[in-house]
């Protein structure tokens, strides 16, 4: 069931869209802002929402990769691993996190602190490497102390 | 007479100038001007008078595009102007730069484009991983709707416009214009026939121009200004200033708007600070990742507008230059570019979606040292056959870019990972 | 006739293709994948690579994919180019960099498009050195197996289940190199065109898991041409055999009716023709009064003292029994005392639809002509279950009219990728008047009445195209205004059309959709249609041979003045009140039951003579819009097991030893039937003195057949009845000349005909195309006409306006008053043809049999929604669940077709409902 909040949300944008199934994507972001990720039974509750299948909510939401469509941590890393942070070492900057998180691209911290996904460039290419936390961005990064800007993602 | 208009109200790292400091630069003049004086056509013709060309990658002649907007009383009524804020090109930031430094600006532009297509709904369609733009969008938005620049008949002008914020989820393609019209009717966003142009049919079937952030940030100076002030500030043919941009191993990576032409030399030295103390330039992608290769032993003097860099064998692009120096690896700097173009394919056509996962595995294995001589010839034949036309998009193509001039440029460097089964390079990253 | 030139050689085209389509209709071996005839372009695979030239001063050219260029007046282009042939074979490589090297164990082996298209471009050897990617396959319910690792990403099974069948549970998730079809989850596709996923995909991913049951290769299948017999619609198929057993059907291209496509209730019913219990085997019931296997001749013999003993016979036929069976039928029975097997109600209904067809305003729409129009009302009835294919097609007329705005703009419509989103999900007028919810109202505009309203409504539609049709009296403001809208638009329409049904046994519906077509004769001219659904296969062709219902004759059983029935083909349990039947039964002194199926009435009969199915007998059943086709056996039949006439003619004194012979008999006793005889070539048709093979030039088994028994080559079976051959040998089907091997499309020297006709192909093949996609090969212009036209024949000449027919409007129906709630039916698409509901794979995709009530009645009748609910009509009784639908229109009972145990209804039919204890 969407939630009386999301519901209000997804209607508010109603009147934007020429079509009840273009919202499709905003509805997405609207619960996963919501849940964190989105469940099958959000996508058909959604799908339910807009008159639409749910395969043809879930065809848009496995498109986009910003739709989470598995259970994430409490805040998601992007580390930008296109070509300018690479130039600057984001392979190390996600060697260091592997070897202080124990985790890897796709990963989940045991504690359901932190999600781990590589990302394409962040558009901070003047700030290499640099990676997102949740909205916040951190760049330069050190790659040698990559995890240092989590410290304040409890 | 400003020769730094998109910018001079842009101080990074402070707030950006809000309708009250915006207006008193001279903001919404040009609106306010243009909707009382101009007729739609007027606009497009002052547009056209300055030459402004897109500046979102192909450089196409703004105002043509414009023109192919149906009007008249047996079109639709209905049209679109959508801002392309998609900006994810690998090295590319200067979108951003400008959303977060100047929203007003855009907004503005915005709605002179509207009134001179006819649109009386705009979108801006901004990429997930801009929070900070969506935020500053949002406010300004607001503000120009409380002045009344936007809304209901405007300025009692009767055009009425509304700009909406679209947040996207991701994906590179999206900044394919007709990939982006899928997105925001909520589909997959996967580029879409042409013809017909999105000018003809475009979002929900209706005329829709799509133009880029740097493109709309033009125009309210432009009809403020003067078709002539305009392309004075341009050194070439092409008028205006452009947002070039540095990264990669340099000592001052930033944006810097300056006249379009300005060459290579002066952006890399005078801008940049040139390279980092131990570290040589070797190679320059001029306009994002999906441009060709450019080196400074020959083109260190190219002036960077359309035509001087096409002519050199590459892309202006996007005007942000990535520097590959003499200790980064050539074959993985490839490798890197094309792992995100397998990963950002659409998944629609075959030569892209099949064609590039296998040229960044070859990659792959060549950087490993696990490289064969029949390698380098299967990387030629791809840039050829995955080359315009003979892919859906014009992604796969730029995605060839750099991998072509690379093989041009740095032939040696592949030869070298082949031959002595192992990466030359040691201390690139 | 545009003008093109390719390599060199100039051809003309048709007007309005693309240069795929042209060169493959030319002849050339052009490989594509993601093309389809009915699905249009999208550009997706890039396999039809060509390149082509500005004009002939260019030199350079350009490569293009041929489905996306217009084959415009002075296009040009090159198929043979070197960088285009290199181009099409590297499509081909980099697909077969993540498909598997099964061919030799994937069901799709040996017909499968890619296998051909790899071949076609010559890519042979690997070089993509890296692991491949694997992908999870799903389970997708009994008719579909899924095997994703397959897959080359042509988007042709989405196009085709989500676009153009409106299918929501299916998609493309992913993006890049890992782009998945399937469900989001693990299910039964809930489409019921899903089957075509199997021949609209281009290799093994979605194959057909009845066949994989019982797997056989694909060329040591025995095919021959064949006839749905699951609806009245006659959708053409082929059916193909081996071992003694249907293995599966496949479509079969005609123009006007299926097209490329099929339903899963006409892909997926032949396993009827496989059951166990089906009788095989003559059985006579002997003194003790048991039944006993007896051979031919006993029971022949049986059967005939029988007959000589008898006092009285009275013969049942069917509507689901082939022309010929219901003809030897009649003969053998004599007139008045034969009947056409349909209840009284659905009878009548038939014959006056058959009699509006025939005499009535407009001609009779086939699919084709539904697809192609660009406003319909359907009035009382529901293709969607009756009549899947034409709901399929009704799906493309709605999408037909919104394409007019894609004309506008200069885009041509096959270039599906812009046209949808041109379009964007518009649809056109399509209108449609049930008593309930149906398949269709996603993409119509629904209205929902009981049976009189919808009658009303038809006639107020008839009213406002103008015309002679009077304004109903009292109708109320909202369906008068309902019925102006649908009037007005299609008026507007260029090919309007009206569809109507028998499924409601309502006299006032017909007539009023007869309103209809006769105002839209008027108002629309030539171009309008009648579409008709009947009950099942042959309703029109036992219709059109007349006779009492069977209720009659039963009664005369019952009351002596006969003791002796013969039943074709048909469970009267499905047809007559149980208790008529039973007295009639008990009466009887002797039942002779022909059948294919073990039914209740094979069950009870005295004299059984097993009947051959649609798979090993020919014979013709008229559809719909009174096309008589025919339909050829797959499987040579048995002694035991006979074609229904064949066994009566042994008991009459009729000399037909064929089926020549008894279509001869038919044409001098009904000559309004004599067409019938020309649906297909007779028995002495040769193509240049061969007959047609049933087998592909591959097949394989021949000699090793019966290997383990006999090293010993049998003479191939006799047909006695066709000109097909149980063999390899024969006719090639099509000379299919290629344009690129050389061998050039010249004309034939006189006399020699160069193409088998269509109604005696058995299989799609010819050189380097073994798939279903050498379709091409066999049709005289691509989606048209089949090579030297269609086969079938039409029975009804062009009808010429008949006023006796008009009807007025009857009383708007008023829930209260009847003795009950009034009767409707609910079919249901799998289950509602009796033959279908037998086939395992079938079944399990049967709904649950429930009676269904709006909340308000149910609550006034003290049901519950998923209760179970005692239905009593005429004092029988039968226990259903209860589903609550607000859909239903108030004073209504939806009920299952049919129920065990209730009597079958007609239009005033009302029942009682109560809770079941
Ligand atoms: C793969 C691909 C990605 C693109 N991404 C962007 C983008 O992020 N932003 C953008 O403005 N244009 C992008 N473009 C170009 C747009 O398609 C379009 O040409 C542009 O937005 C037009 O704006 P302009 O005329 O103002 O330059 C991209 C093009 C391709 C082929
Ligand atoms: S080239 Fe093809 S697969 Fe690649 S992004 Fe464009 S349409 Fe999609
Ligand atoms: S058939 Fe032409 S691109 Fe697929």
């Amino acid at each position: 069931m969407l939630s009386d909040s999301e519901r209000k949300a997804i209607e508010a944008e109603l009147p934007l869209y020429e079509r009840r199934r273009s919202l499709c994507i905003e509805a997405l972001k609207i619960v996963q802002e919501h849940r964190g990720w989105v469940s099958d039974e959000a996508v058909a509750d959604i799908a339910e929402f807009l008159g639409m299948g749910a395969d043809e909510v879930d065809s848009v939401a496995t498109f986009y990769n910003r739709i989470h469509r598995h259970e994430t941590g409490r805040h998601v890393i992007y580390l930008c691993d296109s070509v300018s942070c690479w130039i600057m070492g984001c392979d190390r900057a996600r060697e260091r996190l592997r070897e202080t998180l124990g985790i890897d691209f796709g990963e989940t911290t045991p504690d359901g602190r932190f999600t781990l996904l590589p990302i394409a460039c962040l558009g901070a290419c003047d700030r290499a490497p640099a990676l997102m936390v949740g909205d916040e961005l951190y760049g330069p990064v050190d790659p040698a102390k990559a995890e240092e800007p989590l410290g304040k993602h409890p | 007479m400003n020769r730094r208009p998109l910018t001079a109200l842009i101080h990074p790292g402070e707030p950006p100038p809000d309708l009250k400091a915006y207006e008193a630069a001279g903001g919404y003049a040009a609106v306010r001007a243009a909707l009382r004086d101009l007729q739609p056509a007027d606009v497009i013709d002052r547009v056209k008078q300055a030459g402004l060309r897109g500046r979102g990658g192909a450089g196409f002649q703004t105002a043509m595009k414009w023109s192919f907007v149906p009007q008249g009383d047996d079109a639709p009524r209905r049209k679109y102007l959508v801002c392309n804020a998609d900006e994810m090109e690998p090295g590319t930031f200067k979108d951003r730069y400008l959303m977060e430094g100047n929203p007003h600006q855009l907004i503005e532009g915005m709605i002179l484009a509207a009134y001179a297509i006819g649109a009386e709904v705009a979108y801006i369609f901004l990429r997930d991983e801009y929070p900070l733009c969506a935020k500053r969008l949002r406010a300004a938005v607001a503000e120009a709707r409380a002045a009344g620049h936007l809304g209901k008949d405007i300025h009692g002008s009767g055009f009425h416009l509304d700009i909406h914020l679209h947040i996207s989820a991701g994906r590179y393609i999206c900044g394919e214009e007709t990939a982006l019209l899928n997105a925001l009717e909520g589909k997959r966003a996967v580029p879409r026939a042409k013809p017909p142009f999105p000018p003809v049919a475009g979002l929900w079937g209706k005329p829709t121009i799509v133009n880029n952030v740097e493109t709309l940030c033009f125009v309210p100076h432009i009809l403020r200004h003067g078709a002539d002030w305009f392309r004075g500030l341009g050194k070439g043919s092409d008028g205006g200033t452009k947002l070039y941009g540095a990264s990669g191993r340099v000592r001052r990576p930033g944006i810097w708007e300056l006249p379009m032409g300005t060459t290579m030399r002066e952006i890399i030295e005078d801008r940049a600070g040139g390279m980092l103390d131990g570290y040589r330039l070797r190679g320059v992608i001029p306009g994002g990742a999906s441009t060709d290769f450019l080196v400074p032993e020959e083109h260190m003097d190219l002036p960077m507008d359309f035509e001087s860099v096409q002519k050199a064998g590459s892309r202006l692009g996007t005007g942000t230059m990535i520097l590959l120096d003499d200790k980064t690896c050539t074959v993985g700097m490839l490798r890197n570019l094309q792992l995100f173009f397998s990963r950002e394919s659409c998944g629609w056509c075959t030569p892209c979606r099949d064609g590039i996962p296998w040229i960044e595995k070859t990659l792959a294995a060549i950087e490993a040292g696990d490289g064969r001589e029949e390698d380098i010839d299967l990387l030629h034949t791809h840039t050829r056959l995955l080359g315009p036309g003979r892919t859906f998009c014009a992604f796969a193509p730029g995605a060839m870019a750099p991998l072509q001039s690379a093989l041009r440029y740095f032939e040696d460097d592949f030869r070298r990972h082949i031959t002595e089964q192992r990466c030359p390079y040691t201390n690139g990253r | 006739m545009p003008t093109i030139h390719i390599d060199g050689t100039a051809h003309s085209v048709p007007e309005g293709v693309n240069l795929l389509h042209a060169a493959l209709q030319l002849g050339y071996d052009l490989p594509y994948f993601c093309w389809h005839p009915a699905l249009g372009s999208v550009g997706a695979c890039r396999q039809c690579a060509v390149r082509q030239y500005r004009d002939e001063k260019d030199e350079k050219g350009q490569i293009a994919m041929a489905c996306m260029v217009p084959a415009v007046d002075g296009t040009r282009c090159s198929i043979a180019d070197a960088e285009a042939t290199e181009f099409r074979a590297s499509v081909i490589e980099w697909l077969m960099t993540n498909h598997p090297h099964d061919c030799p164990v994937c069901d799709e082996g040996g017909e499968c498009h890619l296998q051909d298209m790899t071949v076609m471009t010559g890519h042979c050897s690997r070089r993509h050195r890296f692991p491949k990617r694997t992908f999870r396959n799903q389970f997708l319910g009994p008719f579909i197996n899924h095997e994703m690792n397959r897959c080359i990403q042509c988007y042709r099974c989405t196009r085709f289940y989500n676009d153009y069948a409106g299918g929501t549970d299916f998609g493309a998730f992913g993006a890049h190199n890992h782009v998945y079809f399937g469900r989001s989850t693990d299910g039964v596709l809930e489409n019921e065109f899903s089957g075509n996923l199997i021949e609209v995909c281009p290799t093994g991913v979605f194959t057909d898991k009845t066949l994989k049951r019982h797997y056989t290769r694909k060329w040591d299948l025995e095919s021959a041409p064949s006839v749905c017999a699951h609806c009245s619609l006659g959708c053409n198929t082929f059916a193909g055999a081996r071992y003694g057993a249907v293995r599966r059907i496949l479509n079969r291209y005609h123009s006007a009716i299926n097209g490329y496509f099929l339903c899963d209730r006409g892909r997926f019913a032949y396993e009827h023709a496989n059951r166990p219990d089906r009788p095989r085997q003559p059985l006579v019931r002997d003194k003790d009064g048991t039944m006993r296997p007896a051979v031919a001749a006993v029971a022949l013999k049986a059967a005939s003292d029988a007959l000589a003993a008898a006092k009285g016979v009275v013969a049942v036929g069917s509507p689901r029994a082939s022309l010929e069976g219901n003809y030897a039928l009649r003969t053998l029975a004599g007139n008045g005392r034969y009947s056409p097997g349909m209840a009284a109600a659905e009878a009548a209904a038939a014959a006056l639809l058959v009699e509006i067809l025939r005499d009535g305003p407009l001609p009779a729409a086939s699919l084709h002509d539904l697809e192609q129009a660009d406003a319909v009302l359907v009035l009382g009835e529901d293709p969607a279950d009756t009549a899947p294919r034409m709901a399929l097609a009704l799906r493309q007329a709605a999408r037909q009219q919104p394409l007019e705005s894609v004309d506008k703009l200069g885009i041509p419509r096959w270039y599906d990728r812009a046209a949808r989103d041109i379009i964007q999900g518009a649809t056109g007028p399509l209108h449609t008047a049930w008593t309930q919810a149906t398949r269709l109202d996603d993409i119509s505009r629904p209205f929902r009445g009981a049976p009189a309203d919808i009658a009303r409504l038809g006639f107020a539609v008839a009213h406002h195209l103008g015309g002679d049709t009077p304004p109903v009296a009292g109708i109320d403001d909202a369906l008068d205004a309902r019925a102006k809208e649908i009037a007005e638009s299609l008026r507007a329409a260029r090919r309007p059309a009206v569809v109507t049904g028998t499924s409601l046994h309502s006299r006032p519906v017909l007539l009023a959709a007869a309103a209809v077509a006769r105002a839209l004769l008027q108002a629309n001219g030539e171009n309008a249609r009648l579409g008709a659904v009947f009950g099942e296969a042959n309703t029109v062709g036992a219709t059109l041979l007349g006779g009492p219902p069977p209720e009659e004759l039963l009664e005369s059983l019952d009351a002596g003045k006969a003791d002796t029935l013969v039943v074709l083909e048909n469970d009267l349990t499905r047809r007559v009140a149980p208790a008529l039947l039973q007295r009639a039964l008990e009466a009887a002194r002797c039942v002779i039951a022909l059948d294919c199926a073990a039914t209740p009435v094979v069950e009870r009969a005295d004299i059984v003579l097993p009947a051959a199915s649609f798979a090993d007998a020919a014979g013709t059943l008229v559809n719909h819009e009174g096309r008589a086709q025919r339909f050829f056996p797959a499987l040579p039949h048995t002694d035991d097991l006979r074609e229904s006439w064949r066994w009566l003619a042994a008991l009459t004194d009729a000399t037909w030893d064929s089926l020549d012979d008894i279509l001869l008999a038919l044409a001098k006793d009904f000559p309004h039937l004599a067409p019938a005889a020309e649906a297909a070539p007779g028995e002495d048709f040769r193509l240049n003195g061969r007959k047609a093979p049933r087998s592909s030039r591959r097949y394989s088994g021949r000699t090793s057949q019966l290997a383990d028994r006999s090293l010993h080559e049998p003479r191939p079976p006799d047909d006695p009845d066709s000109p097909l051959a149980f063999s390899m040998e024969g006719a090639a089907p099509t000379c299919g000349s290629t344009a690129n091997s050389g061998e050039k499309n010249v004309p034939s020297p006189a006399g020699v005909q160069k193409h088998l006709p269509s109604s005696l192909v058995s299989h799609y093949q010819t050189p380097g195309w073994n798939s279903v996609q050498s379709l091409t090969r066999f049709q005289e212009e691509i989606a048209g006409l089949c090579r030297g036209g269609d086969p079938g024949a039409l029975l009804f000449a062009a009808p010429g306006g008949n006023g006796a027919l008009a009807g007025s409007p009857p009383r708007p129906f008023n829930p209260g008053a009847g003795p009950g709630l009034l009767t409707v039916p609910a079919h249901d698409v799998f289950t509602s043809d009796e033959l279908a509901a037998l086939s395992p794979p079938v079944a399990e995709r049967a709904a649950p049999p429930v009676c269904r009530l709006h909340p308000e009645d149910a609550a006034a009748h003290g049901i519950a929604d998923d209760t179970d609910a005692r239905i009593e009509i005429d004092g029988a009784s039968a226990v259903l669940r209860a589903r609550l639908d607000p859909s239903l229109a108030r004073g209504l009972i939806a009920l299952p077709v049919p129920v065990p145990g209730l009597p079958p209804r007609a239009d005033d039919t009302y029942a009682t409902v109560r809770p079941a204890p």
